[in-house]
């Protein structure tokens, strides 16, 4: 840990500001909102990770948690909505040595962009797909969403949501994910470490991070910032390897968290390469030509 | 510092010390940083910050245990503790007010 002098006049620097745009602070997220520190669990992550940063790209579809990639110091793509995992598909097959990050909104990677994220979690492309999972379409004015609770209240459900939500890692798993996990902005530490070892795996990773919109959720659903950390708090179930059929989100019933899959299978680049591209293979990854 | 059960160990503990900075004007003032604090060391300022913000403040410097979750639960890169060079000796963990 680095000393700042207590008499030093200049301002101090956070210990993340090399991996931040700062001239571009603050960024654009409303007080309280979640998704900055869900974002600083990532840049923590990827320092703790030891992956060579400079191959690393980061990839954001549209929404608030979309703004991410404007934001990190890395080579980012700030793409449309809905197509971060597709163009962080692009990005790979073009250029396999790259380590590839997708940090997007639930609706980004769920509604407009689900088929993407099926294939690619069937395809095990390898890749971390963060999501930022605030239970609504938050840039747009707090529309429901694919993950928005049972009877929870949004601008387009003004006396409760009919629909009951996706339970995600049990989706990634059903696809063939081979690492999912599932925290809340308030359990950091079990975030960064989980970012962290996926970051270090190969094939499809998928972390869902849940985090409070207090500007449009919060106030429809009569939960102000703290509320929602408090509800993190009492509601949360730590149980890894939980079954992933049991993972719905149901605030009565409680929320497990967790490390919940973590596997190894051939990714997408593996199996494409040994049919189609063998010169790839003797010349870079000899241990995979057996 | 307090305990729940004083550990049997506890005059071996170094317990370390930390400095709190705070990059005021890059707070939106949501106040994570105060309530989650497990040493109740921070407070919001009374003064404002350039967007109309109140800042936390150190209230209780000597309390700050350095244990760096202030600056991650910030979504605002706003906050962040260092280790205080001087770290309270071995001993002193048991000195304190243990219940
Ligand atoms: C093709 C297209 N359709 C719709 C929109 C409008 N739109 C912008 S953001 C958004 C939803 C974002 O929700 P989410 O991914 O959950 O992000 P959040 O803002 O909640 O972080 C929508 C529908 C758009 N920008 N482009
Ligand atoms: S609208 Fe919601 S998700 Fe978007 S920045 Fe504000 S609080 Fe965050
Ligand atoms: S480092 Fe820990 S003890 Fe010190 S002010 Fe921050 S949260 Fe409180
Ligand atoms: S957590 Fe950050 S933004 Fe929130 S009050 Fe503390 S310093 Fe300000
Ligand atoms: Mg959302």
């Amino acid at each position: 840990m680095q000393e700042i002098p207590m008499t030093s006049k200049k301002q101090p620097q956070h210990p993340l500001d090399d991996l931040i745009r700062t001239d571009r602070i603050p960024h654009i997220w409303c007080p309280g909102c979640g998704i900055g520190t869900v974002f600083s669990a990532c840049l923590a992550a990827l320092k703790a990770s030891g992956i060579n940063l400079q191959k690393t790209v980061m990839v954001s579809g549209i929404g608030c948690s979309g703004r991410a990639a404007g934001y990190v110091k890395l080579d980012s793509f700030h793409t449309t909505h809905g197509r971060a995992i597709p163009f962080a598909t692009g990005l790979k097959l073009a250029n396999p040595e790259l380590n590839l990050v997708v940090f997007s909104g639930d609706g980004d990677l769920f509604a407009i962009g689900g088929n993407h994220f099926i294939h690619a979690a069937r395809r095990n492309m390898d890749m971390t797909v963060i999501c930022v999972n605030n239970l609504n379409y938050g840039m747009t004015g707090g529309q429901v969403a694919a993950t928005t609770p049972y009877m929870a209240k949004s601008t387009t459900t003004p006396a409760g949501n009919p629909e009951l939500p996706f339970n995600l890692p049990l989706m990634a798993y059903a696809c063939g994910a081979t690492y999912v996990a599932r925290w809340t902005m308030l359990h950091i530490r079990d975030l960064t470490d989980s970012i962290t070892e996926a970051l270090c795996k190969k094939g499809f990773s998928f972390i869902e991070a849940l985090s409070p919109c207090p500007v449009n959720y919060g106030r429809r659903n009569k939960q102000k910032p703290l509320d929602m950390l408090k509800l993190y708090q009492e509601k949360a179930i730590i149980k890894n390897h939980a079954d992933p059929s049991t993972l719905d989100i149901d605030f009565e019933k409680g929320i497990i968290l967790g490390k919940f899959i973590d596997l190894d299978r051939p990714t997408f680049i593996e199996h494409y390469d040994k049919i189609y591209r063998p010169s790839r293979l003797q010349e870079n990854v000899p241990e995979l030509n057996s | 510092m307090e305990f729940w059960r004083v550990p049997l160990d506890a005059d071996t503990i170094q317990v370390s010390l930390g400095i709190v900075h705070i990059l005021e004007d890059r707070c939106k003032g949501c106040g994570y940083c105060i309530e989650y604090c497990p040493k109740q060391a921070l407070e919001f300022s009374t003064k404002f910050n350039q967007k109309g913000y109140h800042p936390p403040v150190v209230i209780k410097p000597d309390e700050c245990v350095n244990c760096h979750y202030c600056e991650i639960i910030c979504p605002e890169f706003a906050i962040f503790s260092v280790e205080c060079p001087q770290t309270t000796k071995p001993g002193q963990a048991e000195t304190n007010h243990a219940i």
